[in-house]
């Protein structure tokens, strides 16, 4: 895998032109250019079209929440980002993704190492059926990334510290993963997801399967993780979304049909269609 | 409908309106009387299955334990030395050729010297297996000071004693309807009166291999011929059948060419087994030139019967694997061989090997595609190695079960006891590994 060398700084045609910027968010756009960059992403499953020209912006060290009703393509483009979709029989991808400008469509990039800088967090809770250890190590033991048992100690102690999960398994990190409680369970997931240092986080619905103290605690530590990570997180609640993201994208029928910061997207959506689904009336 | 309602709360007997539940305490009762029986139903199935698997081992005990039990007859022996080493020279060569018979002979007419003339004289000799011989030899072999000296000794009593030992000769019967003589009668009678008659554990039977005399008789060929084939078919059918399943599940492309590989891995484990006796036959034997009666081609042709068993059973436990776990490998970077490797087959290692098992257990008792090869064979020796001859414990059995002397009716059935032992035996040792990888998500 190339080191990211060139990571040469591109100005890519704004679709925030459609969005204006709210006060707060002053933050200069084109100082720093965005994470991911999608442009124009089809997505078939076999004949069916489940995403159209989706173009999209994911900025660095935010949250940026897609939103939408069900079956509208949000996870769908979300498992663009780390080509999970790959592993689905039948699905063909098209268009332009690019992280930190590299195509990550391009033949000569290697899946696995876009994976290590891409993690992933599942709408169900899934550690493996092994201790707590072996499910945060596993990762950086894939990669490399601890030449000792002392240095992958560290890594485990640290994304389990980070994860906000440490204090509550320190004293059985060889008790299997599967034993502790719904939220402990995605807290150790994102412990897992974070261990091999990723450069974003994606997130279908992590709290879905939640409770709502659970819940609180995840979108807490999401917020947290958001000062290293860059974080893509598919949710159904409105209110998660809100609470937690910086930006939020709308998509409905497989379309993204308006995208911008958090605030303006709920206070002042351009789209009725956005309106439309913000203010309950369908999804 | 209303009335309905009200008509239902009146009378709770009343038939219910079209769309409400029947509550009624008769359907009730009838629903929970069908949940009863259905129980009593399952438990007398238990039963009776359980009653049949009691009928089917104690008639096999009780028909094959005296297989384990040898009737022996003790001699005063007298090691003669003109008749064992003339030259007196103690060569090992020298005392391996003498004639032990003339031994034997002298001892049972030093017993009985009544026994003057031929015919009683072969009656004689005939109470005697026709190893004493060699028994006596062996003997000397290992304790050359014996020569000289007149010792008691044990020696096995030939099939037809030993049957009447162990009860099996009626007494009253004609002398010509049985197999014991009357003079050979009374000379055991007079041996069991003088204490010289005894029974003992047939180690015989554990240590050596198949015989024409049942009280030679040995199972040890077949059971290592067994071990060595069926280790050829796992050797061969678990790991081609594990990667199969592997590619099949998790790899392979779902197309027309993969359909059609299923479709005939299922067909493949219906084809009756002497089909792929004949497929040996004609392909290991006749074309690559693989030995007659060797446990490697009886290995490869179980292992063509046993392999669409594990693929099948494998792809199951594969497919079991909650495909949650492999996307949280992948997403983490893992390979799809990493996946694989790492998360699911351990996962699905429990049903692959209850597979394995089913498998194996139907390769043990396979006997006719290995009768296609030549493994039907008398084998006298007990196989060192894949390219010896040997038979199997299911062709034994059977070898045994057509045999004509009454000695070996009880090797039949305490063959047939060390093939379920060794089942069991192959059954536990999956069962603890099956532990040991056995965890839950």
């Amino acid at each position: 895998m190339e080191p990211v060398a060139f990571r040469r700084i591109e100005i890519m045609p704004s679709i925030g032109s459609l969005t204006k910027p709210a006060a707060s968010e002053t933050l200069a756009e084109a100082d720093v250019a965005p994470k991911v960059v999608a442009r124009g992403v089809d997505v078939y499953y076999g004949s069916k079209q489940a995403l159209k020209q989706v173009s999209i912006d994911v900025r660095r060290n935010e949250v940026t929440a897609l939103i939408g009703p069900s079956g509208c393509g949000k996870s769908t483009f979300l498992r663009c980002l780390n080509r999970m979709n790959d592993t689905i029989e039948g699905c063909r991808v098209q268009g332009d993704i690019r992280l930190d400008a590299e195509d990550i469509y391009a033949p000569e990039m290697d899946v696995v190492a876009l994976r290590a800088r891409v993690g992933m967090v599942f709408q169900k809770p899934n550690p493996f059926p092994k201790s707590i250890r072996d499910n945060v190590a596993y990762g950086p033991k894939l990669h490399g990334m601890a030449a000792t048992k002392a240095g992958l100690e560290e890594i485990v102690e640290k994304s389990l510290v980070r994860a906000g999960l440490w204090d509550e398994v320190k004293e059985r990190l060889d008790e299997p993963g599967t034993g502790l409680s719904g939220g402990q369970q995605q807290r150790l997931c994102i412990a897992r997801a974070i261990a091999v240092s990723p450069e974003v986080i994606l997130m279908d619905e992590p709290c879905s399967a939640l409770d709502p103290i659970a819940t609180a605690r995840i979108e807490e530590l999401i917020d947290e993780l958001r000062e290293n990570y860059t974080i893509v997180l598919v949710t159904h609640s409105m209110q998660q979304a809100a609470r937690v993201s910086q930006r939020t994208a709308f998509f409905h029928l497989g379309e993204l049909v308006e995208q911008g910061t958090t605030r303006q997207i709920f206070t002042n959506p351009h789209d009725e269609r956005t309106q439309g689904y913000i203010t309950g009336r369908f999804g | 409908m209303t009335d309905a309602v009200l008509g239902g709360a009146l009378a709770a007997e009343a038939a219910p309106g079209p769309h409400e539940p029947d509550l009624s305490p008769r359907r009730l009762r009838r629903r929970h009387a069908a949940e009863r029986r259905f129980r009593l139903y399952g438990l007398a199935a238990i039963l009776a299955a359980l009653a049949m698997l009691v009928l089917l081992l104690a008639t096999i005990v009780g028909r094959g334990f005296t297989a384990f039990v040898v009737t022996e007859i003790a001699l005063d022996v007298t090691f003669d030395e003109s008749v064992i080493d003339p030259a007196g020279r103690r060569e090992r060569d020298a005392l391996a050729e003498a004639d032990y018979r003339a031994l034997v002979q002298a001892a049972l007419l030093a017993r009985f010297p009544e026994a003057s003339d031929r015919a009683r004289r072969r009656e004689l000799l005939a109470m005697l297996g026709a190893d004493a011989p060699y028994a006596l030899r062996d003997r000397v072999l290992a304790e050359p000071r014996s020569i000289g000296q007149t010792r008691r000794t044990w020696l096995k009593a030939a099939s037809d004693i030993d049957g009447l030992a162990k009860g099996f000769v009626d007494r009253r019967l004609a002398e010509g309807d049985r197999r014991v003589s009357d003079r050979q009668l009374a000379w055991y009678d007079a041996l069991v009166a003088d204490g010289s008659v005894a029974r003992r554990f047939n180690s015989g039977f554990l240590t050596q291999a198949d015989s024409r005399a049942p009280e030679e008789a040995g199972i040890l060929g077949a059971l290592v011929g067994s071990a060595l084939t069926l280790a050829v078919t796992l050797a061969l059918s678990f790991p081609l059948g594990v990667m199969a399943a592997i590619y099949l599940s998790l790899f392979a492309p779902k197309n027309r060419w993969t359909d059609l590989i299923e479709v005939n891995i299922n067909n493949l484990a219906a084809v009756p087994s002497i089909v792929f006796g004949l497929l040996g036959l004609a392909v290991l034997l006749n074309t690559v030139g693989l030995p007659r009666s060797a446990p490697l081609a009886g290995g490869i042709v179980l292992a063509l019967l046993t392999l669409p068993t594990i693929i099948i059973a494998a792809r199951i436990a594969i497919e079991a694997v909650p495909p949650s776990i492999r996307a949280a490998a992948l997403a983490l970077g893992a390979s799809p061989l990493q996946a694989a490797l790492h998360h699911i087959v351990p996962l699905a290692m429990p049903g692959i090997l209850t597979g394995t098992i089913i498998g194996m257990a139907r390769a043990l008792g396979e006997s006719a595609p290995l009768l296609m090869i030549g493994m039907v064979a008398f084998v006298v020796d007990v196989p060192r190695g894949l390219t010896d001859a040997a038979t199997v414990l299911p062709v034994q059995i059977y070898l045994w079960a057509d045999a004509p002397e009454r000695g070996f009716v009880e090797k039949t059935s305490g063959a047939i006891i060390i093939l379920l032992v060794f089942l069991m035996t192959m059954n536990l040792v999956a069962i603890l590994l099956r532990k040991r990888f056995e965890q839950r998500w």
